[in-house]
């Protein structure tokens, strides 16, 4: 090998790559499963990407050559042992494979979330002070350079779609494919370095460093030794039986701990193919294209999903409109039974192999769903009716209750026990209490190190024992074993007469209706419970457009008298819902009204995973909160709004309040 | 403004180059009607450059002439170095020149792609028949302008589109098609009828940025016609202003905007 090649990018391939010279005693840590996929599934895709037009794919014996170059590439910028390396963009292989190249460089990756702005990312990059960015493309380059005054220890960001940025200062940018060039032409002067270096890596070396999605106060750097990764994905791998012809499509953040583990740690532990989409617009197609077997979506995606299959059933001829309502009920009624392996009539079996050839077969082609065998969603609670619609369709879907701190898994749903209550049992490894205030505690081989530099807050969360404080209050149903989830333990709170306030438990309810897209439910220390309601506007404006109901903005839309009136008679079946349990009878809303504006994570009213952020909402319109407890039927309000780009304007409104039909307290009436 | 026809670097690092065009004393007629007065003007390699005016100043009739819809009745065409004569509008196209239509025309039942794939068409070599029956030559070479046509669709971000029928699709995505089968006949020059009009603030943010996306990665010379000042003034590096006909300013943005006959043209004089 001459380096005097390496300005062509032509550099005659090593008789043998690092990560065959090195001997791995143990499957401990990304690089080691890499290794080993690289050597006995050599010739199976290990990565698909939709690239102009048409899936390019990589073979695990591709993917580890192209890793390897990286990771020599990086040594040859200066990437030392420790420094922590971010990656930002959407999902590509590409990004994947900037994770385990800097792993393989003893460096310690971490993922952002792609849509953060500028300075929720410079306090991360200048929390863990990451020295390398690796970032998707311009966007993102752009951002980074924005702050990168404030960030001390950054030194060099590389990117991977070089658009638009020719003629950007190159002093501290690199190209992706030049890093790769770079390193292939030095593998003589860093074969033993790198070799040294992967060889060190053991179970409790760090193998990633996640940033929770913070919905209270500033993100923490959840630190997850290779033991935690590699042991849970083979443990919920086996849980599952994944096999290694699974096909998955990775298309959810790669900070989020779920894709870490579905798309990284079952992905290398199993052998599984990871598709990465064209671009986030072009998923559904992407999906429908590729027909994972293996899915995972939060319960957003599928209600969008069942929203859009509704609004084109509209559209439908009426004899197919008949045909899927009949076969849809049927589904309803034997779907789910047949699915968990209980007894279901000849008749209805045949019947149900009708409603497949006519119905059920084509309707989850359009979805993509065709081929899932395990398919979860995570959280957040899911509309029972959503739920019962995918599993009556036959497509195994199941909860699992998870976060961050634990590696994902705490309880998930076994097959053939799946509810739409509870979250499941313990998952395999996973031991969980109850403790004394109701607060959900695990202890699991995944459970995490430390957030990084913030030793109160993992005192707080972990104790000596290693028991986790999940933060949310639960149960075990006695009968089942199966978990059940109320609320965020601190957010279930007393109402000024005592009574038991849940507003997680009431919002959930209020969501589950088509039209409803948030909730925010006040009522903490007052006599009674009050909504703030965020319309959806694909649903509302479908059922506008039908109604001839003319409306310029979603504030108008908003605003009309008889969206008001539909919501007003969900809420009224809600409290009738919520009066049914003595418990939880105080939650019943009394008042509402419908914002203006959508809860946006740019306004800070979401996190980046769209959980509401209750206390920012709470204080941003306190005007209209005090207006709910006030009597008055009208408020008029300025907000602020920040637009995609991070201007700022300001949107002003008059809006109604108005009361809602209440059941009376059962043990009232019953004096 | 650059006077010189030395090449140069503009302030935000673009190269312009010589002249590439030049129109010398272009008169244009329809019978009695005298559609341009005797205007001369020059383009250059790699610059944006705007033609501005009120209704009927005769800015469409420029571009026609432009790309060889019109012929001028006096003056002429010089393009690299030399005058250009008389052609049918496709050899004009095959020298390098490609325009989008202030009307969108598009062929609304095919999709996206076979329309920016008709943008290959004066770059393809096999015949009719080879291509009808899809046999032979004719299948490799669709491959070929199918993988140039998809990173046109990957520059303009329109992925999500690529099999829809383009009378589904809402005004400011036809645009964008519309430019995207410009940019598939892979042009040196780019005429730009009104890419704007008609389009949302954000829409014309996204054009906006697009144009000068073409304009910098693949240095493409451009030449348009816009109404919204505030884009114009943006954009180009060069404007020239036509009023009834004649030319009334030449010259950067600032100049133009400073320019007394200008400001009498869009805002009236006071008699």
């Amino acid at each position: 090998m001459s380096t005097t090649t390496a300005h062509l990018g032509k550099v005659a391939a090593p008789e043998k790559s690092v990560l065959e010279q090195v001997k791995f005693a143990e499957l401990s840590s990304v690089p080691a499963l890499l290794a080993r996929n690289a050597r006995e599934f050599a010739d199976a895709p290990a990565y698909r990407e939709k690239e102009y037009g048409i899936w390019q794919s990589w073979t695990w014996a591709d993917a580890a050559e192209e890793i390897e170059a990286l990771a020599l590439g990086l040594m040859n910028l200066g990437v030392n042992e420790g420094d922590y390396v971010a990656v930002i963009g959407r999902n590509r292989p590409y990004l994947y494979w900037s994770m385990i190249a800097a792993q393989m460089c003893g460096a310690i990756p971490v993922p952002l979330y792609q849509d953060a702005n500028a300075e929720e990312m410079a306090y991360v990059l200048g929390h863990c002070g990451a020295r390398f960015v690796i970032a998707g493309d311009q966007e993102q380059v752009d951002k980074v350079i924005d702050v990168q005054e404030e960030l001390h220890q950054f030194e060099h960001m590389i990117y991977l779609d070089p658009r638009g940025m020719r003629k950007y200062d190159h002093t501290r940018l690199h190209e992706y494919e030049h890093v790769q060039t770079q390193g292939r032409a030095a593998f003589d002067e860093y074969e033993k370095e790198l070799k040294r270096r992967i060889e060190k890596s053991t179970w409790d070396t760090t193998c990633v460093m996640l940033y929770t999605s913070g919905t209270t106060g500033k993100p923490k750097g959840v630190v997850l030794s290779n033991s935690n990764i590699v042991l849970t994905a083979k443990n919920s791998s086996e849980f599952d039986n994944l096999q290694r012809d699974e096909e998955i499509l990775a298309y959810l953040p790669m900070a989020w701990v779920g894709d870490f583990i579905f798309s990284m740690g079952q992905a290398m532990w199993t052998g599984f193919c990871v598709n990465c989409p064209e671009s986030p617009e072009t998923m559904m197609t992407d999906l429908r294209e590729i027909g994972p077997s293996y899915y995972f979506a939060p319960p957003r995606i599928f209600e969008t999903q069942l929203t859009q299959v509704m609004i084109r059933m509209e559209d439908a001829s009426n004899f197919k409109k008949k045909m899927f309502d009949y076969f849809m009920n049927h589904a309803k009624k034997v779907g789910p039974n047949m699915l968990d392996g209980e007894s279901v009539g000849l008749v209805d079996r045949l019947k149900y192999a009708v409603g497949e050839v006519t119905t059920y077969g084509p309707l989850k082609s359009a979805l993509g769903f065709s081929k899932v065998r395990v398919g979860y969603t995570a959280g957040e609670a899911i509309g029972p009716e959503i739920f019962e619609f995918y599993r009556s369709l036959g497509i195994n879907l199941k909860q699992l209750y998870g976060q961050t701190e634990a590696g994902v898994f705490i309880t998930q749903q076994p097959d053939g026990q799946v509810r739409n209550d509870t979250v499941g049992v313990p998952s395999p490894g996973v031991e969980v209490k109850i403790g004394d205030n109701g607060e959900v505690f695990y202890r699991s081989p995944g459970t995490f190190v430390e957030y990084y530099k913030n030793p109160e807050s993992t005192a707080d969360t972990k104790d000596a024992d290693g028991w986790v404080a999940t933060g949310d209050a639960g149960f075990f149903e006695e009968d089942t074993g199966h978990l059940r989830i109320i609320d965020r333990a601190k957010d279930v709170g007393k109402m000024s007469d005592g009574r038991l306030f849940a507003p997680k438990y009431v919002e959930n309810k209020l969501k589950f209706y088509p039209d409803i897209l948030e909730a925010v439910v006040f009522g903490a220390d007052r006599d009674t419970c009050t909504a703030f309601i965020n319309i959806d506007l694909t649903a509302v404006g479908n059922w506008a457009e039908r109604n001839n109901i003319a409306y310029a903005s979603y504030q108008e839309l908003a605003g009309h008298p008889e969206v008001y009136g539909s919501i007003a008679s969900h809420i009224a079946e809600v409290n009738k819902s919520v009066a049914q349990d003595p418990m939880l009878s105080g939650c019943q809303i009394h008042r509402f009204l419908i914002l203006h504006k959508e809860l946006d994570a740019d306004d800070g009213e979401m996190t980046r995973t769209r959980k509401v952020r209750r206390k920012i909402v709470a204080e941003k319109f306190h005007d209209l909160i005090a207006a709910l407890y006030d009597g008055s039927t009208e408020v008029s309000t300025v907000t602020e709004v920040t637009y995609e780009d991070g201007r700022k304007g300001a949107i002003s409104a008059t809006l109604e309040l108005r009361d809602v039909e209440v059941q009376a307290n059962q043990k009232m009436a019953a004096q | 403004m650059n006077t010189s026809v030395e090449p140069y670097t503009t302030e935000d690092g673009r190269e312009i180059g010589g002249v590439v065009m030049e129109m010398k004393n272009i008169t244009l007629r329809f019978g009695g009607v005298v559609a341009i007065k005797d205007i001369s003007f020059d383009i250059r390699q790699g610059e944006i450059r705007a033609i501005i005016g009120p209704n009927g100043a005769g800015k469409s009739s420029m571009l026609n002439v432009i790309s060889g819809f019109y012929t001028p009745s006096e003056g002429s065409v010089w393009y690299q170095g030399a005058p250009r004569p008389p052609m049918k509008p496709y050899q004009i196209a095959r020298q390098g020149v490609a325009r989008t239509f202030q009307n969108i025309a598009l062929f609304e039942g095919m999709s996206t792609l076979d329309n920016i794939m008709t943008g290959r068409l004066t770059h393809m070599k096999s015949s009719m028949l080879s291509q009808g029956l899809w046999w032979g030559k004719a299948q490799q070479e669709e491959a070929e302008h199918r993988e140039i046509v998809e990173k046109v669709i990957d520059f303009l971000e329109i992925q999500t589109i690529r099999k829809t029928p383009v009378g589904r699709l809402p005004y400011g995505l036809k645009k964008r098609v519309e430019l995207a089968r410009a940019l598939a006949a892979d042009p040196k020059i780019l005429l730009l009828d009104e890419p704007m009009a008609g389009m949302n603030v954000e829409e014309k943010e996204d054009m906006s940025r697009f144009i000068l996306d073409v304009n910098d990665e693949f240095g493409t010379t451009i030449v348009l016609i816009e109404h919204d000042m505030g884009v114009v003034m943006d954009l180009s590096d060069r404007v020239v202003v036509m009023d009834y006909g004649k030319k009334i300013g030449d010259g950067s943005p600032d100049e133009v905007r400073n320019n007394q006959d200008v400001i009498d043209a869009y805002l009236g004089v006071a008699n």
